[in-house]
């Protein structure tokens, strides 16, 4: 119970958290990782500088080997941030942690690799392997920057709101507008059937990412409502409010489809670069 | 009249229908009364097939009638049949409204004017309590009703609901919600808003209104029911409507009155106590019995085996052992000496000062809450810095308490029959020293549940506590070199005060010269700077204040403010003055104490100059904090929006961490500059979930969590009683299918919470879904690293932290990015 001598231990660990500075993964720990990242690419950049590489610099020498095996090792410890991500126990890591590290020993793959290549490009497996690398990187850097810069919007554009809570507001205001409807004239009538009707999320992939909803029904209602009857303006201050809601909730949908959408290449372009690597690999070995 | 029963019992829950059983199977002649028309009102009125839980599992049923875990339904049906079969006499619509005479010779006064005589009387009427009526002519017309258990029953009606609390709007909105129904729906408020309704529910009936749902008369009250029409009394004189059916919900009487009037004593004032029984159950007046939820005893079992012993009490049956003897037994085995039940009862309750008043049967049920300890010379009791809200009592033996972190040797003797451990349990904060067996020691550990009900219900013992909780605080905090005779007269001249939140204990500019210590809740320090107050410090309990105006003789430089419902005690000036005199070396202590609070008072208010936009946030964001639940909390999550990417992760963390379900909700909760209190447990010092718990099973675990355990019977009253909402009701779903066999084959719902759908599913799979149980946060219990909300967050944006040391300047300024 409660008061048992000596407890499980894990006090000192939880005073540890409670004192701890509250810091973001790129500062994480004193920017430990891109320490160790910079250093690691210093050294590779001085080896390939200081050791005589025979015939010539590239992936064949035994320098090149060992760039290699360090790049390929390190592409597959990156990759294995995906399943950290879903795998929280057992074990006392953080995934702040592995996501520092992965974002700088991931940046120090420009060097590892580009330094592995020999500066010897050409249109076969191994450039496809280190193209695949950098456009996976370059997606992650993309990442890194929404990472630091959006979230304070969604925040702001949130206003202390929940989605559900969003949804159901849009909800309250259609069944408001419902109501109000029933004195209206036939075409202005339809106009808000067709702005209640249309799925909050249409307009696509596109729509969702710039944030313009050019087939907007509520609009194109607000558009053709006219306003000299009594029943019109409640129409059109009922519709302004839901343009208002509307506009929150494609906000909410913008910032969050910006955080995503990167991940949408960097995962795929990952599974590639593997499949290209162990290609890349193979036929290596398999020339040697 | 049908004679004069041996005994009447009043009330057919579970305790009363076991009495008329036992009354029945033994030939006594008895009579049954309920008020209503059916058994066992209060299980009645639970949800349409909820699961019944029979805790704790290790107490045996001794009772004529059965009872085991089961549907609602299941159980109710038995005990009718059961009740059939043993002849009972049963007596439904007889609410008792009045008692008189004497042992030998009751009458018994029912609502509708009848009278019943009986020789004894056992009372059960559990702790419902009755539902207020309509003040006005017609109040006891059929057309009324206090409880409406499914909506969709009424077609066509006109429907009035009266009261504006929760209930009623939700009765309202209910009777309203399928137009199909075409009920027409009113609901009266006699004030002009609805200030007693959650927030949600009001909006929702604002809605209805608009849409023309719902009728809202406001500032409008019933004078007179009539057949099928309603006369209200509105701002602009009287109205009638047309009106078929009443729905009454303004609240409850709690059963206490009634029960005083018969002449039967409580125990305390205190609005937790319960009447003054003998160990037969007998109350102050002669030949009037209280059992079951009304005695004290909220869970079936118990209720049903007290039915059993009052009649074979009143029988004649004095040998009879209570049911709990084989668990006390258990509890008793461990300890050495080889005594028996009643032998360790004599032990404690002669030796423990605090168990003095106690009856017997107090004495067995605070036995069942609570631990027996044994120990050896030099063991270890508690270490500094522990979690722990339990008390200890000591019954043999004596202990030693390390004064001096620093050096273990310095010791402070607690003898035999005294207590400790009080200040965790005040508090609610950690052990503030560490205690060790002086010689063999045998203890008793009073769960925090088992310790306020004894001080709610003996005052004997709420003053030696209160008393020593003052003494050893000032020993505890002012540090080694004090004796008990140096703190004597300080102890003497304290009084404690309570505050409720915001109250003022100390104002800028005055010039009283107290010095107060803060035994519960926690203090905001403030000053006002400009225009506005600026939050200077967060004081938790355990810290004093007011000291600067009595050593410089200044006026306060600060207000000093109750941050949360709190406990002070004052201490004199002069004898705080007259005890620094007396010890240079605490002299010595308060003055760099003084020195250090000078320093940051200084530091914010030079800040306030150059930097004041960053001393507004701060001042703004501490005061959001402590508005949220924070100056309560012990362990908190928040999350930081400038960081947060929005991917929940930690919700699902949560959810993989915990038998798939989430413990947080992200999203909900308030937000202040960016800083965001989502909705999760706070590990509240003095949780508020704990305060009515049937089986107690919401503890401090180890860590200092709040958590619940298997024995939660699922009756909601936490989910009720939490202010933040962070329980929630659950069936715990059965297992995901493994994370690999999603990635690579897309098995099972994937991580984190699975869905509804998905869930209900595959449990019927399994033959039908759990019992729904209370779930809440247990901050990860037994998992190496931590909350996993925090180490599953990939940004930082997730921090878990407790308001002494995240209340500052610097932490709620620093800049995370
Ligand atoms: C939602 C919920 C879920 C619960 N789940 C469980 C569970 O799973 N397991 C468990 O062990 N416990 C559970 N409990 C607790 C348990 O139901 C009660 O503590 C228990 O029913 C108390 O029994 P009782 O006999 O003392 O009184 P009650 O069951 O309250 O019965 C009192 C009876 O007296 C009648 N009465 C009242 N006043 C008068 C009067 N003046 N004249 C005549 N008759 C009167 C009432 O109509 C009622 O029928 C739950 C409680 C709630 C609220
Ligand atoms: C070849 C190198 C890299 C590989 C193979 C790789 C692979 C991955 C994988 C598999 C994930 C998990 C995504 C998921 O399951 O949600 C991931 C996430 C991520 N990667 Fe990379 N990555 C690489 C380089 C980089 C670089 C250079 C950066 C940044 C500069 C970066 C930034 C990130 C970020 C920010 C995440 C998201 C973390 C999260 O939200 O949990 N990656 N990467
Ligand atoms: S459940 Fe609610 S009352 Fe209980 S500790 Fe958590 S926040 Fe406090
Ligand atoms: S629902 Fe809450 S109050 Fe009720 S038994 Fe479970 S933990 Fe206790
Ligand atoms: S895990 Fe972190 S970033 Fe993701 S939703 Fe939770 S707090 Fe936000």
């Amino acid at each position: 119970m409660a008061t048992r001598a000596g407890g499980t231990g894990r006090y000192a660990q939880d005073e540890k958290r409670r004192d701890s500075d509250h810091v973001s993964f790129l500062k994480h720990r004193r920017f430990r990782w891109l320490w160790i990242a910079l250093a690691l690419s210093v050294t590779c950049i001085l080896g390939y500088v200081m050791i005589d590489q025979q015939p010539r610099p590239n992936g064949g020498s035994w320098y090149g080997y060992t760039l290699g095996t360090i790049g390929f090792a390190l592409i597959i410890w990156l990759s294995l941030l995906g399943v950290r991500k879903r795998r929280i126990n057992p074990g006392a890591w953080s995934l702040k942690a592995w996501t520092s590290a992965h974002v700088y020993l991931g940046l120090s793959l420009i060097v590892i690799g580009t330094l592995h290549t020999g500066f010897q490009i050409g249109w076969n497996v191994h450039t496809l392997a280190y193209v695949l690398m950098l456009l996976v990187i370059v997606t992650g850097i993309y990442g890194v920057i929404v990472y630091a810069t959006l979230p304070a919007s969604l925040s702001a554009n949130r206003k202390e709101m929940t989605r559900a809570q969003m949804l159901e507001a849009l909800t309250a205001i259609g069944r408001q507008l419902e109501t109000a409807a029933q004195p209206l004239d036939r075409a202005e009538a339809d106009l808000v059937i067709a702005a209640l009707s249309q799925d909050v999320f249409a307009g696509g992939a596109l729509a969702r990412l710039t944030g313009r909803y050019p087939g907007c029904a509520t609009a194109r209602a607000l558009g053709g409502m006219g306003t000299r009857s009594e029943g019109e303006q409640r129409v059109v201050a009922l519709l302004e409010k839901r343009a208002e809601q509307l506009s929150q909730i494609r906000g909410a949908l913008r910032i969050r489809a910006l955080l995503e959408v990167w991940l949408f290449i960097h995962i795929p372009l990952t599974i590639a670069l593997i499949a290209a690597l162990t290609a890349h690999v193979i036929s290596v070995f398999f020339y040697w | 009249m049908a004679g004069r029963f041996k005994v009447a019992i009043v009330g057919s829950g579970p305790a009363g229908l076991s009495a008329a059983a036992r009354a029945a199977a033994l030939g006594m002649s008895h009579v049954l009364l309920e008020k209503t028309d059916h058994l066992s009102d209060t299980i009645f009125k639970y949800q349409k097939g909820k699961h019944v839980m029979a805790t704790p599992s290790n107490l045996v049923l001794r009772s004529d009638i059965d009872f085991e875990a089961g549907k609602r339904e299941t159980i109710l049906g038995r005990w009718d049949e059961q009740i059939a079969g043993h002849k009972v006499n049963v007596k439904i619509h007889a609410e008792v409204a009045k008692v008189e005479g004497e042992k030998g010779a009751f009458s018994i006064h029912l609502r509708n004017g009848e009278v019943v005589e009986a020789e004894a009387i056992v009372l059960a009427i559990g702790t419902q309590g009755n539902p207020n009526k309509l003040r006005c002519p017609g109040a006891d017309s059929p057309i009324i009703q206090y409880q409406l258990d499914d909506p969709g029953e009424y077609y066509d009606e006109h429907i009035t609901v009266v009261g504006s609390g929760d209930a009623g709007i939700e009765n309202a909105l209910g009777l309203a919600a399928d137009p199909a129904q075409r009920n027409v729906v009113t609901i009266l408020n006699r004030s002009a808003d609805f200030a007693r309704a959650k927030g949600a529910n009001v909006k929702l009936l604002e809605e209805a209104e608009r849409d023309g749902r719902v009728i809202v008369r406001r500032e409008t009250t019933p004078a007179e029911v009539r057949d099928s029409e309603l006369l209200l009394d509105t701002r602009d004189g009287q109205e009638a409507i047309r009106c078929d059916r009443i729905i009454a919900r303004t609240g409850s009487q709690p059963p206490r009155g009634f029960v005083e009037a018969m002449g039967i004593e409580f125990s305390s004032p205190e609005p937790g106590a319960f009447p003054k029984l003998s160990p037969v159950f007998e109350t102050t007046k002669p030949g009037i019995h209280v059992i079951g939820a009304l005695a004290g005893y909220p869970l079936i079992k118990h209720c049903m085996n007290q039915g059993y012993d009052v009649i074979e009490f009143l029988n004649g049956n004095h040998d009879l052992k209570p049911a709990d003897e084989p668990i006390l037994a258990e509890k008793f085995a461990q300890l050495p000496g080889n005594r028996s039940v009643e032998q360790w009862l004599e032990v404690f309750g002669k030796n423990v000062l605090i168990l003095a008043d106690l009856s017997t049967l107090q004495l067995r049920e605070l036995m069942l809450d609570s631990t027996c300890h044994a120990y050896e010379p030099g063991e270890v009791i508690f270490r500094r810095n522990d979690p722990g809200s339990s008390m200890f009592a000591i019954a043999e033996g004596s202990v030693a308490v390390e004064v001096n972190p620093a050096d273990p040797s310095i010791t402070v003797p607690i003898e035999q029959g005294s207590i400790f451990g009080e200040v965790g349990l005040i508090s609610g904060r950690r052990r503030g020293a560490t205690i060790r067996a002086a010689e063999p020691v045998i203890a008793l550990e009073l769960s925090r549940t088992a310790a306020l009900k004894l001080l709610a219900t003996s005052p004997g013992a709420a003053r030696v506590v209160n008393a020593i909780s003052i003494e050893r605080q000032l020993l505890q905090m002012f540090g080694s070199g004090l004796t008990k005779q140096d703190v004597a007269p300080l102890v003497e001249s304290a009084e404690v005060m309570q505050a409720r939140a915001g109250q003022v204990i100390v104002t800028e500019g005055a010039d009283d010269k107290d010095v107060f210590i803060v035994r519960r809740g926690s203090m905001i320090v403030e000053k006002q700077i400009g225009e506005r107050p600026v939050f200077l410090s967060y004081l938790p309990a355990g810290s004093y204040f007011g000291e600067m105006a009595v050593i410089d003789g200044s006026a306060r430089t600060a207000t000093v403010k109750a941050a949360i419902k709190s406990e002070v005690i004052r201490l004199p000036g002069e004898g705080f003055l007259a005890l620094l005199e007396k010890n240079p070396a605490l002299r010595t202590r308060a003055l760099k104490d003084m020195a250090g609070r000078r320093a940051t008072n200084e530091f914010i208010e030079s800040r306030k100059d150059s930097f004041s936009g960053a001393v507004d946030l701060y001042s703004e964001t501490a005061a959001f904090l402590v508005d949220n639940g924070i100056g309560e909390a012990t362990d908190v999550l928040l999350i930081d929006e400038k960081l947060c990417i929005g991917c929940d992760n930690c919700e699902k963390a949560c959810a993989d961490s915990h038998d798939g379900l989430s413990r947080l909700d992200r999203e909900a909760g308030r937000t202040y500059a960016h800083l965001h209190v989502p909705t999760s447990c706070r590990h509240c010092e003095h949780p508020h979930c704990m305060a009515d718990c049937p089986p107690n099973a919401i503890k401090r675990g180890p860590d200092g969590e709040v958590f619940i355990d298997e024995t939660c019977i699922g009756c909601g009253n936490c989910q009720r009683n939490c202010p933040y909402g962070v329980i929630r009701m659950d069936a715990k779903p059965p297992n995901k299918p493994s994370l690999l066999h999603w990635m690579l084959f897309g098995k099972g719902p994937g991580p984190g919470e699975a869905s509804y759908s998905w869930r209900k599913k595959e449990a019927e799979k399994e033959g039908g879904q759990k019992a729904k149980q209370a779930i809440k946060c247990d901050m990860c219990s037994g998992i190496d690293g931590g909350p996993a909300c925090v180490r599953a967050c990939p940004t930082g944006a997730a921090i878990r932290v407790s308001p002494d040391k995240f209340l500052t300047f610097t932490k709620l300024t620093e800049d995370a990015e």
